[in-house]
């Protein structure tokens, strides 16, 4: 295969099987990810073609889903897991935070962790509460976890890869609203290492940075911004954890002026590192101090309220607009 | 307080006699024990027919009285069947080292070189019983407290210590003896061993896996989903419960209002309560239990009734929640005590054997305490260690900054 065009949620389960068929040591694990294929369908017919001791239907338990997990990557075995929605990952917490992110260390390098937790994470489907929060930033405070986000389908096939292929536990967010958003997806290009930040839009005047669900938003900001004039960068962070601070410095020193937008709330959040890295690396080529778009410190507002709590591109515009104002 | 220590020293060959004045019976049943949950049940009534929480209860296997005299079980004899005496002395022989080490590392955090200990004192019967019936090839998942498990699998007790000394966060290679990291976390592990067990039932190995926990982990979701897990997918695993009666200061009462062992039945596995002061016992309920486990029947829970005889761990007293006198009376149940009556009865161990154990115990003693004493700080740059296997750039940036940070100091000191 080579070039194809294919929604985001197909990247992944196309992704999923490339990783199946080479290694009988993968396993998909989660609630109804085996004859569904997931609530959003993303493992469909990879329990029907790999078997039901490969895509394995889980018990209703996300830290006995991870937790076992963590014992069948000890005997040998790189599991993926699915959370079913970013608001049911803290029953799992635990397990992520106090085990999967510190026995590698603790066994002082001796085991390693290969494990992959899928959260589709993210607003604007109109979902009930716990069905659309953007916690990424809780996880990547923590040390001996790696997390990433595509915004697009070819992202989604190669970062996958790479993340089943890391000997660290990785949280893969998946931006739920982008999941039906078609792109192309080169199977068989060599992708960038999973680290990587890339800019998504050229542009000399600002830098929007952002990941997952946002990029798209944001590259709309750009495009509506060229009609004014003003010459818009988007930078897609692709990773939180790291954060690829060099890309975002060498953009910053080109545009002089810093956006950081996304769906999770500003405070305490990864647009509020990016702040204070990119002051201190950057501080005599600022032209305005670096701001954020992003929700609120709230919890995440009903279906009908979600417009007002998510960054549209007016509200990413107006944060242009009082940075260009400096 | 190194009260353990003495008895680890010198066993008091006058076992039965103290059993005897302290009222102890060969079942248990009218020990001091139950008198208190014979009360607390008068309180607030169980399952009605349910045998109490926290009595031991007619139930509870037994292959050795607390007299050290060999009782018959049709069921579980045939385990230890082909036990030969020199098998025999080999239990008495890790129980009564392993309880050596214990009192020394509890001396040593008395005297300020750990930082913490948790104790297994009176738990040395589960621990060797149960960790002498596993296979080189089966795989532990301990708790915080094994110390004689991991005894028995081969790890060098003092590795254990570099976390209670604060020189690492683990410190072992748990492959090189197929023994977990200790897990501070209650429960947590018992899911991992599930994981790892379902493994071995997908590479279709005939190795088991035991997980370790206690009284208090028994009320965690992760060991009812680790019990959920284990069924659904049947998991060779046997859970192997030390309820030593105290979770720090919650007596079992308030983690359950039935037998700990009576739970499998509602995920649908075998549970059996075991005396976890009976040595022989409890390898021959775990062995059985392993055995099911290989044969592909999937998951048992065994209850090791036992006693914790110290302090939850150094940190803890004990004095300020529970009475001298259950202590006395778990001590007339001594795991130690009642098998050199046993091996002194049955003409299985000479005087020779336990004044040379004695030598063996001292000389064990001194090494924990060289070693320990000895034990290096670790390097600076440790904080830095392994945090990722394949590397992360903040780590990188920090750990750069850190040693110019260092180097300001070596700097400054070359200045004076």
């Amino acid at each position: 295969m080579a070039a194809e065009k294919m929604a985001l949620a197909k990247a992944i389960n196309e992704s999923l099987r490339t990783a199946l068929d080479a290694d009988p040591k993968v396993l998909i694990m989660g609630e109804d990810v085996g004859k569904l294929g997931g609530v959003f369908r993303v493992t469909d017919g990879l329990q029907k073609d790999f078997g039901e001791d490969r895509v394995i239907d889980t018990p209703l338990a996300e830290s006995g889903i991870v937790g076992t997990a963590i014992g069948l990557a000890l005997r040998g075995y790189r599991p993926v897991v699915e959370i079913q929605f970013d608001g049911f990952v803290f029953p799992a917490y635990d397990q992520i935070v106090t085990q999967l992110a510190k026995m590698h260390a603790r066994a002082l390098g001796k085991i390693k962790l290969p494990v992959v937790i899928r959260i589709p994470y993210g607003g604007g489907i109109g979902a009930v509460e716990h069905h659309s929060e953007s916690p990424e930033a809780l996880f990547a405070h923590v040390a001996g976890l790696k997390v990433v986000s595509p915004s697009n389908a070819s992202d989604a096939y190669w970062m996958m890869q790479q993340a089943i292929q890391s000997d660290d536990p990785v949280i893969f967010f998946e931006p739920k609203r982008r999941y039906w958003d078609k792109g192309e997806v080169t199977t068989d290009a060599i992708p960038g290492p999973l680290h990587k930040a890339v800019v998504a839009r050229e542009g000399s005047d600002l830098t929007l940075a952002a990941y997952g669900p946002m990029v798209k938003v944001c590259l709309e900001a750009a495009a509506a911004a060229q009609e004014e004039g003003k010459s818009i960068e988007v930078l897609d962070l692709r990773s939180m954890s790291p954060i690829d601070f060099d890309s975002v410095q060498a953009s910053v020193e080109k545009t002089r002026r810093l956006v950081v937008v996304h769906e999770a709330p500003v405070f305490l959040g990864t647009g509020a590192e990016i702040a204070a890295r990119i002051t201190e690396r950057c501080f005599y080529h600022l032209e305005a101090p670096v701001l954020r778009v992003g929700g609120y410190h709230a919890p995440y507002p009903p279906a009908r309220l979600e417009e007002e709590y998510l960054p549209g591109l007016d509200r990413v515009l107006d944060a242009v607009d009082r940075s260009l104002a400096y | 307080m190194t009260v353990e220590s003495t008895a680890a020293r010198k066993p008091r060959r006058s076992a039965g006699t103290t059993a005897a004045k302290s009222g102890a019976d060969t079942t248990g049943t009218k020990s001091a024990a139950s008198k208190r949950t014979s009360a607390a049940g008068k309180k607030s009534p169980g399952v009605p027919g349910a045998p109490g929480a926290s009595g031991p209860g007619p139930e509870l296997v037994q292959l050795l009285t607390p007299e050290g005299e060999r009782v018959k079980d049709a069921t579980y004899d045939p385990y230890v069947a082909d036990i030969t005496p020199e098998e025999l002395r080999g239990l008495y022989r890790d129980m009564v080292l392993t309880r050596r080490f214990d009192a020394e590392a509890t001396s040593l955090q008395r005297q300020g070189e750990l930082g913490l200990w948790a104790s297994l004192l009176g738990q040395e019967a589960a621990q060797i019983g149960s960790g002498r019936a596993t296979r080189e090839d089966d795989y532990v998942f301990p708790t915080y407290r094994e110390h004689g498990v991991a005894w028995c699998r081969g790890v060098d007790p003092t590795n254990l210590l570099g976390m209670f000394r604060g020189v690492n966060n683990g410190g072992w290679d748990p492959n090189s003896n197929n023994f977990h990291l200790y897990t501070i976390v209650i429960g947590s592990q018992t899911l991992h061993a599930t994981g790892y067990a379902m493994g071995i039932a997908k590479d279709g190995a005939d190795s088991a896996v035991i997980a370790y926990f206690g009284d208090g982990a028994s009320s965690q979701g992760d060991v009812a989903e680790s019990f959920t897990f284990s069924a659904v997918y049947n998991a060779p695993v046997v859970f192997f419960c030390q309820n030593n009666q105290w979770a720090i200061s919650e007596p079992t009462e308030k983690q359950t209002r039935v037998p700990l062992y009576q739970r499998a039945q509602g995920y649908g596995f075998p549970g059996v309560r075991v005396d976890g002061n009976d040595v022989l016992a409890c390898l021959a309920v775990t062995k059985w239990a392993l055995e099911r486990a290989r044969r592909g029947e999937g998951p048992t829970l065994v209850e090791a009734y036992t006693y914790r005889m110290g302090a939850h761990t150094t940190s803890d007293d004990p004095t300020k929640y529970r009475a001298d006198e259950e202590r006395e009376a778990w001590e007339a149940k001594d795991p130690i005590l009642r098998l050199r009556t046993y091996l002194e009865a049955s003409n299985h161990a000479d005087e020779g054997f336990f004044a040379e154990l004695e030598a063996e115990s001292e000389a064990l003693g001194k090494r924990v305490r060289e070693v320990v004493r000895a034990m290096p700080d670790p390097d600076h740059f440790a904080i830095f260690e392994n945090v990722y296997a394949d590397g992360h750039a903040l780590v990188d940036e920090e750990r750069a900054q850190f040693a110019a940070y260092q180097a300001s100091f070596a700097d400054e000191g070359e200045g004076k």
